[in-house]
This record gives C-alpha cells, structure tokens and sequence, in this order.
C-alpha cells in the first residue's frame, strides 16, 4: 500500500487529464447535441439530411475506431489534429450525435400549443426557442443527457489509444510497476463512482432549476386548497 | 390587361398550385371600404383531401364583434387559425386594412409572404386559445410581461406595471406570482386574455375559450370577456358554444357548416328566426342539449 503512494502523483496526473477531457467533450458534445437536435427537429431539409447523415456515422461506428480515423488517418488527408484535439472531437461529436437525438425528442415532446402561443405572440424564431421551446426542453432532455455523460466518462480510457495518459492508463502503468492489481483498480474504481456521481449531481441541480413550474401533485393540492 | 397595370395572386402553400385565383391589385384596394378592417376572399383551406374551408368570403368591420357558430368539424375555428397564420391557405387572400396577409407585392406580382411581413401583419391580431397555452415555467406576472418585452422591447418595469394592470383587470393581481399549474382552469384563461391584450392587438380571436373549463368556472371568464367588450373598440372574433353569451355579446352572429358560411345575421334575428334549415336544426339540438338561447 506504502508503495502505491508514491505513485500518487501520476494517478492524480490522469485524473486531471481525466477530468480535462471529459469536461471539454462534455462541452462539446452539449453544444453539437443542441445544434444539431434543433436542426434535425425544425432545420432547413439540406442540413437535415447533412446533419442526419453525421448522426448515423457517429451512432454507425464504434468511438474506438472514430479515434483512429482522427488521429491517424486524418493527417493522411492533411489535417492534423494533436492528440487531446483528436480525443475531444471525437468523443465530443459520438456522444453528441446521440445527444442531438435526445434533443430532438425533447423538442417534440414539448406541446404545440406552446408553439402557437409563440406565433400568436409574434415571437421571433430566436426568441421562441430561446425563452419558450427550449427551457421546457431542457426539463426533459436532462435525465437522458446525463446517462449520456456518465457513458461519455466511461468511454474516455479509449483515449490511451491516441497516445494520452489518462487515469487508466497511468493505472496500469502503476499496476505494472507494483503489481498490486487489486489496491490500484480499486482506487480508480472508486474515483470514476465519484467522477460520475458529481457528474449525476450536477444534472439534478439543473433538473431541480429547470422544473419551475412543473405540474405536481403538490402544486396543485395547493391551488386547490388556496 | 398589361402586367404593370394588373397585379395576379399566387396560392399559398404547397399543394395547391393548380389553385391560383387572379383578380386586378388596384381594384380590390379601392374595393377596401374604410371601415372593413379583415376580408377574406375566396379562402380554400384543405387538410390532404379534406376540403375544410371552400369558396369562404367574409368581412369584418373595425370594431365588430363577431361570433362564429356551428357544429365541430364545420371550420368555424379554422378561420381563426389562419386569420392568426397558425395554418397556411390553398387558395384565395385575406386582406388587413387593404393589406394582404399571407401574400405580399414584389417586382408587380402579388407572391407568397415572407417571414417579416407575416410578422408585420400578426402584430395587429391576439389569439386566446381553448387550451390556454400559457408557458408553464413562467409565473402569471412573467407570462404577461415576457412577451411585452421581448417582442414589442418596452422596458421591464412598464411591461410589468402594464401586466399587473391587466391582472387586475381580470381580478388576479393577488395570483401574479403563481405558476399556472397552481391556478384553476378559468384563472389560466383570465391570465392568457390578459397576455394578449398587453401586446395591444387591434383584432382578438377567441376559440373556444371556455369549453375546456368545469361548467362553474365559464362564467368568470365570460365576465373577462363583457369587461374588454363594454371598455374597448378592438374588433372581436370569437368561436364558441355559449350560445347565450354569443347573443348577449356580439354584433353579428356567423352560422357555419360544412366549410361554408350557411347564414348570417344579427344575433335577435339569427337566433330567434333563422332563415336555413341547418341552422334551425343545429339550434334544435343545442337547445335539447340544455342550453337556454
């Protein structure tokens, strides 16, 4: 045990580059998801089918192989991409393409009375989303998307493949200078249990914030009461 | 008839192509009287192969109050939606004080309406809905004051002072600050009249708005509703089936059946002593359903 503290330093070394890369992709992934969910709910018909078409690649191919088209083939081709770029773009756009479906989902679920209030109301399409179809849609998007964080966590190791040493990766590097298998896999076993319970309690703050006003059994006993 | 001269109408919307209804530009503008504020002419609306609305010609005068009346099905809420540009139209214009609303002049052609002028024309009309449609993550207040703001830009203190203002007009300034789930049925409607009034509209459509509400809470709204009548000279659209209320309140009452307008009148006459036999049939089963006209 003694031996694996001074190891330390580089297993704190991956899980900051752990938490790099996933915070980044997470971004990333976030942004494309919105974009893209919007475009394929609502969008002009060419980028539907543009954006359709990313969407059945990244969902079509594994996140392994996507890695190594970015970061090996990709230059090949004449675009570089350093290795942390490689690895953010690329589990960036996987999880985002499932994301955008969520997003897409949420955006239809939300009712078309909403919709026609906005044209009665003469919202701008910007204002419209903006303050109306998107906090409702948010509401309902954040559970899945915050399986889908916890999952983008889960697939960063992958990211050894393009040279990064993350918090696995520096975990077998230990194992193998030590030996002792069970002290270090137990340790990031419990770091990645803590990473994706922050992960989750972040999401239900935002849950909690995006549900003003949902209708609840509570609410209503209130109204009624009143 | 020279292209200069003469102006011809495209049909709006996809599939009706095969429908383009041509007349001169300039005499229709003269043909606009003064005090016609909405004229529909020669409306089709068609959803697939279901002929909604046929051959529909109708004017309002600025300040009427008009009720449209009729069996579901018979198109009466359809001609505020498209009135309100929540539906497009196959065939035929709809004109607002001499201006059309799904078409605009460009290059000597009268063609499809582009997104500002549809935005230019819809803020001349308000819309409450049989299913209120107030946003559920915005307090009463926020409801009425939100659209102020962003879209006619007046600063967050006079939209919130004209919000309370209305909300007092419908008697719920206490409520300002709830959210809709906690307001009943008819509080929900009473705060989305206000909403539309607060963006000023010269023309107020109303479709059905209480026939989602209980039975003891149609009243409340209905008193919202004599209230903008007596106070204001907005013209008024208003589908219903409070047919009692619809004789009280309006100008002229619009039987309609079919996608067609069967009669019209003035509610003593429409009511008492309808000249078509639809409408004597349809008021048959409206008063054996219990309604007192």
């Amino acid at each position: 045990m003694s031996q694996l503290y001074s190891f330390l330093p580089m297993l704190l070394q991956g899980l900051v580059t752990t938490i790099q890369i996933t915070v980044v992709a997470a971004v990333i992934a976030t942004v494309v998801a919105t974009v893209c969910g919007v475009i394929r709910y609502s969008g002009w018909w060419p980028l539907r089918a543009i954006v359709g078409i990313y969407i059945e690649i990244f969902r079509g191919t594994s996140c392994y192989v996507q890695l190594f088209w970015a970061f090996f083939v990709l230059p090949l081709l004449g675009v570089t991409l350093s290795p942390f770029a490689a690895a953010v773009v690329v589990i960036g756009l996987n999880v985002g393409s499932y994301g955008s479906e969520v997003v897409r989902g949420a955006l239809k679920a939300v009712p078309r009375g909403q919709w026609e209030a906005c044209v009665a109301l003469n919202y701008s399409t910007w204002h419209k989303y903006r303050y109306v179809i998107v906090p409702q849609a948010m509401r309902l998007a954040i559970a899945p998307m915050a399986n889908l964080m916890v999952d983008l966590l889960k697939i960063t190791p992958l990211v050894s493949l393009v040279t990064i040493s993350d918090l696995t990766y520096e975990a077998m590097v230990v194992r193998q200078q030590t030996g002792n298998s069970f002290a270090t896999f137990l340790t990031i076993l419990v770091v990645y249990f803590v990473l994706s319970s922050a992960i989750i309690a972040v999401f239900r703050r935002l849950e909690i914030h995006f549900s003003r006003g949902a209708e609840t059994f509570a609410t209503n006993k209130e109204a009624a009461a009143t | 008839m020279t292209g200069k001269t003469n102006l011809s109408i495209k049909a709006v919307g996809g599939t009706g192509s095969s429908q383009v209804a041509e007349f001169p530009y300039r005499e229709t503008r003269l043909a606009q009287s003064a005090d016609k504020q909405v004229e529909f002419r020669s409306i089709e609306k068609r959803y697939g192969h279901h002929q909604v609305l046929s051959d529909l010609s109708l004017s309002i005068k600025r300040g009427e109050k008009l009720s449209l009346i009729g069996p579901s099905g018979s198109g009466k809420t359809t001609v505020l939606r498209i009135l309100m540009t929540l539906e497009t139209i196959q065939g035929g214009s709809i004109w607002i004080d001499g201006k059309p609303l799904w078409h605009e002049e460009r290059n000597g052609q009268l063609v499809k309406a582009s997104q500002q002028h549809l935005r230019r024309q819809r803020a001349k009309i308000g819309m409450v809905f049989q299913h209120f449609n107030l946003f559920p993550h915005m307090t009463a207040l926020e409801n009425i004051s939100q659209p102020q703001r962003i879209v006619l830009g007046r600063p967050r203190v006079e939209a919130d002072v004209q919000a309370l203002e209305l909300l007092d007009m419908v008697g719920l300034r206490e409520r300002a600050h709830h959210y809709p789930a906690q307001l009943s049925g008819g509080q929900k409607q009473r705060v989305a009249i206000a909403r539309a009034l607060a963006m000023k509209p010269e023309i107020m459509l109303f479709d059905e708005i209480t026939s989602a509400l209980d039975p003891e809470l149609v009243e409340e709204v209905l008193n919202v509703l004599r209230e903008i009548g007596r106070t204001s000279d907005m013209t008024m659209l208003l589908v219903t089936h409070e047919m009692t209320f619809a004789k009280e309140f309006s100008d002229r009452v619009l039987f309609m059946d079919g996608g067609r307008i069967v009669e019209e009148g003035e509610p003593d006459q429409l009511f008492s002593a309808p000249t078509q036999d639809r409408t004597r049939s349809f008021l048959r089963k409206i008063i054996a359903a219990g309604q007192r006209i």
